[in-house]
């Protein structure tokens, strides 16, 4: 294979006479998160032009549900977003529940948000760890962070079996119970957790580099937020009141106080600083459903899960996963498998924006920017 | 206190606090240390799952709980098992597996084989060092490699195991309950088809005497 002599990564020619250079970040770069690439041109230090190039962990997840069972699907969601397998889960379950009119046991219920919120605390911390490491500080933070989600990781294990491929919910519930002695365990674990959370805070927030490298950053206005279609932190950090807990309020969330931190200037401060502030409001919801849980079954039993049938139809289910707007769309002939089965990864829709954010900023900068909207690869591509 | 430089070494004390702290830690030994791994195992959680592997009880070709009926085989989403039934020369099948290969590089420890499983038979194993060399060949785990005893199982998952059997003994008390009562019918039905027939016998004899033999 040989190259052409001219190196441009785009299609049209290499600008109007100016001294530009073409660079190829990723696929195999540590600061993007996974594989994604971008192409990027580049004057001086300044970025003109950036073009993300999607795919290299396309796995066919969308087409392979069709072929698999409807129970069939649920173990591939957790391979979505992998490091909150959980509300991958659960928003399937959503979903399916919602074509299928299924009611879900009150204890059900709790449970769900008992480990949904534990999903969204560890991702936030690994958040708070991966920004670090895209400004270039491989270490303190992202060891800490690593610490601590090992121990949420032990806690899914010691329920579900598996530290991250959980394949823990079911239409209609959950798959199986607290093991003895589990809800103690984590209750005494939350706990701790503040006290990490000032920890990280006094170690980061306040930092001058930190501060110099996140303010101002790419700011995102409100209504630019919202026409480009992004959802969760990203939303929420530019100002827009805008959380699927409360808006949808499915589950027993409209039962449990918590407050919706947002942001003012949607730069990359405000975002990172909305994922300490909802690990915060996390926390609280953990401790309220702690002491709320009900005792009861934990799926709900008229559902047969082998050789679920629900009947025709099509509904769109959405959850408020740690990323923002997880929705399944699924479309129903009655059989024993999807017709039609599509996701709404808010990792990818809220790269929409990748661009535009990243013109005129330093190199330096789009690592920053691209680990400011937090995606995880698996969900990306699909 | 807020001069420039101020959030610098705030954060600093927090490292310095954790890195000298950590050497007067009381739980240093278990949570600073790095496991040194193949000469100290980690200790699985209950729960924890790795691939599957079928069960029997006492013997192992008689004792297979499997019945080869391949429901796992439809519902593995990745489609990793591969069943074969057996039969013998007259092409007669029998109620259990002949070939029964995990393709574990495919596997992905999902567990829905598990939950879809009618008898009982297939269970998630928490061994976790099956790497090899051989790409095609170890990878494809056969029957004998899969079968493991019941009381492996209790030694692995315990509270599970103990579930287990309690369902399926209340399975045989059920059934031989209800065998029992088919028995006690059928017998009963016996009975009272016997009294019929006789009831039937002696009112036909009375309404028709016995004919004194016609001579010729």
């Amino acid at each position: 294979m040989s190259f052409p002599p001219h190196t441009s990564l785009f299609n049209e020619g290499n600008g109007a006479g100016a001294q530009t250079l073409d660079v190829s970040l990723g696929p195999q770069h540590p600061s993007t998160h996974g594989v994604f690439r971008m192409n990027v041109r580049m004057d001086g230090e300044t970025i003109v032009k950036l073009q993300p190039v999607f795919g290299y962990l396309h796995r066919n997840h969308e087409k392979l549900a069709e072929r698999n069972s409807w129970l069939g699907s649920m173990p591939y969601t957790d391979r979505l977003d992998y490091l909150c397998p959980i509300t991958n889960n659960w928003a399937y379950a959503v979903a399916v529940e919602k074509l299928a009119g299924i009611e879900v046991p009150e204890r059900a219920e709790y449970i769900r948000v008992i480990v949904g919120e534990l999903t969204r605390l560890q991702n936030h911390t690994v958040f708070l760890g991966f920004i670090l490491g895209d400004m270039g500080s491989w270490g303190s933070a992202l060891m800490y962070a690593f610490r601590e989600r090992e121990k949420i990781l032990d806690l899914f294990e010691e329920l579900t079996g598996a530290r991250m491929m959980v394949n823990y919910m079911r239409f209609g519930g959950v798959r199986c119970d607290f093991p003895v002695g589990w809800l103690e365990k984590a209750r005494a674990y939350i706990e701790t957790y503040p006290a990490f959370l000032d920890e990280m805070e006094s170690l980061l927030v306040g930092n001058e580099i930190l501060l110099a490298r996140l303010q101002g950053v790419a700011p995102v206005t409100a209504e630019r937020a919202i026409n480009a279609g992004l959802s969760g932190p990203v939303l929420r950090a530019s100002g827009v009141d805008y959380d699927i807990r409360k808006v949808d309020g499915y589950g027993i969330y409209p039962r449990l106080s918590f407050r919706v931190p947002r942001g003012e200037v949607g730069d990359c401060f405000d975002r990172f600083m909305i994922r300490l502030l909802e690990a915060r409001e996390s926390i609280k919801l953990l401790q309220q459903a702690f002491a709320q849980i009900p005792a009861g079954p934990i799926v709900n039993p008229v559902v047969k899960q082998r050789g679920f049938k629900p009947p025709v139809g099509e509904a769109y289910g959405r959850i408020e996963s740690p990323k923002g707007e997880l929705g399944f769309h699924l479309v129903s002939e009655g059989g024993e498998k999807p017709y039609r089965y599509h996701i709404r990864p808010p990792s990818l829709i809220n790269l929409t924006l990748l661009e535009e954010m990243c013109l005129g900023s330093k190199l330096a900068d789009v690592m920053v920017i691209l680990g400011s909207i937090d995606i995880v690869l698996g969900e990306v591509d699909r | 206190m807020n001069f420039p430089g101020s959030g610098l070494i705030k954060g600093m004390w927090v490292t310095l606090v954790n890195g000298v702290g950590s050497f007067f830690d009381p739980q240093r030994s278990k949570r600073l240390i790095t496991e040194q791994y193949p000469e100290e195992r980690p200790k699985l959680a209950e729960a924890s799952r790795s691939f599957p592997f079928l069960i029997f009880d006492n013997d192992p070709e008689a004792g297979i709980r499997c019945t080869s009926c391949k429901i796992c085989e439809k519902e593995c989403p990745p489609q990793c098992i591969f069943i074969e039934q057996d039969k013998d020369a007259n092409g007669k099948l029998f109620r259990r597996p002949k070939v029964f290969n995990i393709d574990i590089s495919v596997c992905m420890s999902c567990q829905i084989c598990v939950e879809v499983c009618p008898f009982e038979s297939i269970r998630m194993d928490n061994i976790y060092e099956m790497s090899s060399y051989d790409r095609f060949g170890s990878l494809v785990v056969t029957k004998a490699q899969l079968l493991k005893s019941n009381e492996y199982y209790h030694g692995i998952h315990p509270t599970e195991a103990a579930t287990t059997d309690a369902r399926i003994e209340a399975a045989r008390i059920k059934k031989a309950a209800a065998a029992k009562v088919t028995a006690e019918k059928a017998a009963a039905a016996k009975a009272a088809a016997a009294a019929k027939a006789a009831e039937e016998k002696a009112v036909s004899e009375k309404a028709e005497p016995p004919q004194p033999e016609q001579t010729a």
